[in-house]
């Protein structure tokens, strides 16, 4: 299932302004890796623009290469709707359709791809909030409104709805952040979890979850601001967090900078 | 120590309040001192005797509460009596509008006025009644609103979601221009392109007066406004909302179908039904391009129609000493038919919604 992202040269902008420059990283199948640094450095640019989510904003394009196991996610072939549907995506803040339903969000993505039969619908969703953690809060109230869940519900909610549609890459974009550290500590749980079947990468601010939950770290920094987001250095999270190879790094994680 | 330093900050806290029934005492006040006033120097009646004391509450109040309570507490009190002051003013109109519509439409609210035309009815017939004109107003507004919901939000659609540079921007600057059109203009504009030069190639070369006719323009009233209030509802849809459907491999056109929409529905609907309640108003373009009739006739695309607007307007006109109370009806009925039509798409909308 879980596939091998490979960037080679990803250059992304956002009209002229240039945000992140010639990022080369490979990501294994099946492992965690933590995108870390600074506001501002491009972590979540280079995130969005591995499921194409990037050139979703106007006048936002990429260069470069990047592919899912030697298939170039930017091939003028390639279509858009495929490759956000083998590359899932957990976003900030959590966002439930708020006209939908327990039930119909964690569905959305099936039924929205065309899937109608009831009973493979509710396969998946009882599948899916199992696999989030969130089934047993939520199995007696699935046709209630997804919007009235507390906050680390809906994320799970979330995270939920992008397994569903069974991706192969799941992408999150600090996804705790808006959370209290119990339901932090739920989806971190999750993420131990879901490791076994998709490939995970994630982007936090939070050093220690970084440390806790990746297997790689990669640490993006910028020089000054108006300056593109680099790569600085890319490593098992054990060797970055205890000896890392650059100096920027180590000022980074000791909290000597940013 | 601690209790000698900490009693003035506590104390501070309090203040000297005006009993509850002060205001009230002041309002009785001024109102019997403006009574006094007014009657007494024999200048009017209750209205300036409501507007003196209205006067001398707010000023007495000031007074009374600054020298009680102090200066902020004064200023708070006077500005909320302002504040509630302006909304009974602003309410006044409309009640008074209701009251007379109800109390003057009441007479003739009967069978015979909604089962019935005008047909052969002359100045000395207490009868006639509405039926045609109650027709026509459901006939056209209808197929204005076919003709402009569709497309008003399909505009909407292109403007917020795929429109992008110069040409978006004339699009929505003409779509503000449209919504300063007059009535008359539409009206106008489709007595010229519609019933005098396209209709007779249809119509034996007779220009084609028709409910069809008031329909367009009709539609060309209502487009601005369905465009514009369509366009800041998806707005207020957040990205992330999109973006989440876009990540779960969802396309441009069904995300825009089955998660913008329907969550901005509410919004859409409050701004259609706005737009069809000015339309159902109206009765220039009704007058200019259907012609109106004193019969029934069902068929839009045929013949003079008549609209509600319009029999108000040829009713309160009417030398009969019996028009007037068929125009008050006719009025009370226009009104009572968008405030149904509103509540109803209301109710259909937050049906879509989930109970919480």
């Amino acid at each position: 299932m879980a596939k091998r992202i490979e960037a080679v040269g990803v250059t992304a902008y956002y009209g002229s302004f240039k945000a992140i420059e010639d990022i080369n990283l490979a990501v294994e199948p099946k492992t965690v890796t933590a995108l870390i640094g600074p506001s501002g450095c491009g972590k979540s640019t280079f995130l969005r623009s591995i499921n194409r989510m990037h050139e979703v904003l106007p006048g936002a394009r990429v260069d470069g290469k990047l592919t899912i196991d030697d298939q170039d996610i930017y091939d003028p072939d390639v279509d858009v709707t495929a490759v956000r549907r083998t590359i899932g995506m957990v976003f900030q803040r959590p966002n439930p359709f708020p006209t939908m339903s327990i039930f119909d969000n964690v569905v959305a993505g099936l039924r929205l791809n065309g899937v109608k039969k009831k009973s493979i619908l509710a396969e998946a969703a009882e599948r899916a909030l199992r696999s989030a953690n969130l089934w047993d809060e939520v199995k007696d109230r699935l046709g209630k409104p997804g919007a009235g869940l507390s906050g680390g519900q809906q994320q799970r909610l979330c995270i939920a709805r992008t397994i569903a549609v069974e991706p192969q890459v799941v992408l999150m974009d600090e996804p705790c952040s808006a959370l209290d550290p119990i339901s932090t500590l739920a989806i971190e749980d999750l993420m131990f979890k879901l490791k076994d079947r998709y490939t995970i990468i994630i982007v936090t601010h939070n050093m220690q979850q970084a440390a806790r939950v990746s297997d790689r770290t990669a640490f993006f920094s910028i020089d000054r601001t108006g300056d593109p987001g680099r790569l600085i250095e890319y490593d098992a999270t054990q060797k970055i967090f205890s000896n890392p190879g650059v100096k920027k790094t180590e000022d980074y994680i000791t909290g000597r900078f940013g | 120590m601690t209790t000698t330093t900490l009693a003035p900050t506590a104390t501070a806290l309090r203040g000297r309040r005006l009993p509850k029934w002060a205001p009230i005492a002041i309002a009785a006040l001024a109102l019997a001192l403006a009574a006094a006033l007014v009657h007494g120097a024999g200048l009017g009646g209750w209205v300036l005797t409501l507007t003196v004391g209205a006067l001398l509450y707010l000023t007495g109040l000031y007074a009374v509460a600054t020298a009680v309570e102090g200066r902020r507490a004064a200023r708070n009190r006077t500005w909320s009596a302002l504040i509630h002051s302006a909304f009974v003013l602003a309410v006044l109109p409309l009640s008074s509008v209701i009251w007379t519509l109800v109390s003057k439409g009441a007479e003739r609210l009967d069978g015979t006025f909604f089962g019935t035309s005008m047909n052969n009815i002359g100045p000395r017939d207490a009868t006639g009644g509405a039926y045609h004109a109650i027709v026509g107003t459901l006939q056209q507004v209808g197929i204005a609103a076919l003709i402009s919901v569709p497309l008003g939000i399909l505009a909407a659609i292109y403007i917020v979601e795929y429109g992008r540079g110069r040409f978006a921007n004339t699009i929505r600057f003409f779509v503000d221009v449209m919504t300063g059109i007059p009535s008359i203009v539409a009206g106008l504009f489709v007595l010229a392109f519609w019933v005098l030069i396209v209709s007779p190639y249809v119509n034996d070369g007779r220009p084609g007066y028709s409910g069809f006719a008031a329909a367009l323009a009709l539609s060309v009233l209502m487009l601005p406004t369905v465009v514009r209030s369509t366009e800041e509802m998806l707005r207020l849809v957040p990205a992330p909302l999109r973006e989440g459907a876009y990540a779960l491999g969802v396309p441009k056109w069904k995300t825009i179908l089955r998660i913008v929409l329907p969550t901005a529905l509410p919004g859409i609907v409050t701004g259609v039904m706005l737009s069809i309640a000015r339309a159902a108003g109206e009765t220039a373009p009704v007058l200019l391009v259907a012609g109106g009739t004193a019969a029934i006739n069902f068929n839009p695309f045929e013949h003079n129609q008549s609209s509600l607007a319009l029999f108000v307007y040829s009713q309160a006109t009417d030398s009969s000493k019996y028009a007037p109370a068929r125009a008050w009806t006719a009025a009370l009925t226009l009104v009572a038919l968008v405030l149904v039509l509103t509540i109803a798409a209301k109710l259909l909308a937050r049906r879509n919604r989930l109970g919480r």
